[in-house]
């Protein structure tokens, strides 16, 4: 846009861009009100886990969301990969019997 | 739209196995998510997309922030306060979404500064009276509505969940700017010529906020089949005059436009195109408000530079505390 020059913001790059120190990034859970657990809402930037709460609560909490916040440092996160999904995922696939309804009750038997 | 004129991608000639794949996964509806393998057309269009999409959020806090001060109320200071905090909370889920396909949002903001990205053209209009609160809150998010409704099904999943929660909240502020509306409709003559002035000025901008038509264009081609688009900007438009024609009427207010008519043969409004020629002149950076906007970002990105590394040594200064008593 007009009077801006591009020289005074350098390009940095699309994948780093740390030209100056960032904030870390944190991913937030929440806790309803119906006594569910915590679950994950979004992330957020904030220089430390105080900070972090107090974001979570003006970020993700303007309307009642939630009664608890957990916060955690993304990078402390580990993740299972996609494309591990087959050999992780598929052998319960075969595995029918763990679900309830694989086995035929009679109906006299009752509720079970 | 939030998001105007995104240039795809897209990969002309033949696809190779792996994007056969993805689009096939698209294709059967399935969500894509950050650690999926993706074509670099589709992050970097999403990443256009979404940064343009969230930098709207952020400078489209600024007009509104101008009437803050000079609500007429208190319960209407306190209710635009809310709403422009929603604004910038939605900013931040989007910078969020867009974070998770390899750009930080420092980066993004260092490209909405220099220029290299834009944001919504409806943002370069100025705010004159209390009357145009209320136009932007009924027309402008009312179209960006229009536009995010569908986008909670677009393909990307961090995207798509950032638009539900926006969608959530949006509507509130559709409504709170109608009540508005409203109140000067009924209000005084001079209300009600000001309501009616601010309709006048805001009615074409929306109309542009969905961009120019773009039946024939090859990037909005590339962005449907990828389902990060999902209706032309001509669908979009022709819905939010349908929808809007029958509540200025109610409002007892004129849309300016001579060629207004309802079309009994294809059960919508004919209307006219707004003058594109300013369209395109906005976004070459020569709209009204263009240099005060950007201006205000710099200034807000560069006087809060010494908090941000401060509360960052801080917050350094605090771990290596812990880490020692440990």
């Amino acid at each position: 846009m007009s009077s801006v020059s591009p020289s005074a913001y350098p390009e940095t790059g699309e994948k780093g861009g740390k030209s100056k120190a960032e904030w870390p990034l944190w991913e937030v859970f929440i806790r309803g009100q119906h006594g569910m657990s915590h679950r994950h809402v979004g992330s957020l930037h904030a220089p430390d886990a105080d900070m972090a709460i107090k974001h979570a609560r003006d970020v993700y909490t303007r309307r009642n969301e939630g009664v608890s916040i957990w916060v955690v440092e993304s990078s402390s996160i580990a993740a299972s990969s996609p494309s591990d999904k087959g050999p992780m995922y598929e052998p319960s696939n075969a595995k029918v019997y763990r679900h309830p309804t694989f086995f035929d009750i009679p109906e006299e038997v009752g509720a079970m | 739209m939030y998001a105007q004129m995104v240039k795809s991608e897209g990969n002309s000639g033949e696809q190779t196995p792996e994007e056969e794949a993805f689009q096939a996964r698209i294709d059967a509806g399935e969500r894509i998510e950050p650690k999926d393998w993706m074509p670099e057309g589709y992050r970097k269009t999403l990443v256009r997309q979404i940064g343009q999409h969230a930098h709207s959020e952020i400078v489209g806090q600024l007009p509104e922030g101008n009437w803050i001060t000079r609500a007429p109320t208190l319960e209407r200071k306190a209710i635009l306060l809310a709403k422009v905090q929603d604004e910038a909370g939605h900013g931040l889920y989007l910078y969020c979404a867009a974070e998770t396909l390899g750009i930080s949002r420092d980066e993004l903001t260092r490209q909405l500064l220099s220029g290299k990205m834009k944001y919504s053209s409806i943002f370069n209009y100025p705010t004159l009276t209390w009357a145009d609160m209320g136009a932007v809150g009924w027309l402008v998010d009312g179209a960006a509505i229009m536009n995010q409704v569908p986008l909670q099904r677009t393909s990307y999943g961090p995207y798509a969940r950032a638009m539900v929660r926006i969608c959530k909240e949006e509507s509130f502020h559709q409504r709170q700017g109608y009540d508005i509306m409203m109140k000067m409709a009924q209000g005084t003559e001079a209300q009600r010529r000001m309501a009616q002035d601010a309709l006048n000025r805001f009615w074409y901008p929306s109309l542009m906020m969905f961009g120019p038509s773009d039946k024939e264009s090859v990037h909005s081609e590339q962005s449907m089949a990828w389902k990060i688009k999902i209706n032309t900007n001509d669908e979009l438009r022709q819905k939010f005059v349908d929808q809007t024609v029958p509540q200025a009427e109610y409002l007892g207010l004129t849309v300016p436009d001579e060629n207004l008519k309802w079309n009994e043969e294809t059960g919508h409004y004919d209307y006219s195109q707004p003058d594109w020629q300013e369209f395109f002149d906005v976004l070459r950076g020569n709209g009204p408000c263009n240099t005060e906007r950007l201006e205000a970002r710099r200034e807000a990105w560069e006087d809060g530079q010494w908090v941000r590394d401060g509360m960052l040594a801080h917050g350094e200064k605090k771990r290596m505390a812990k880490v020692a008593a440990e």
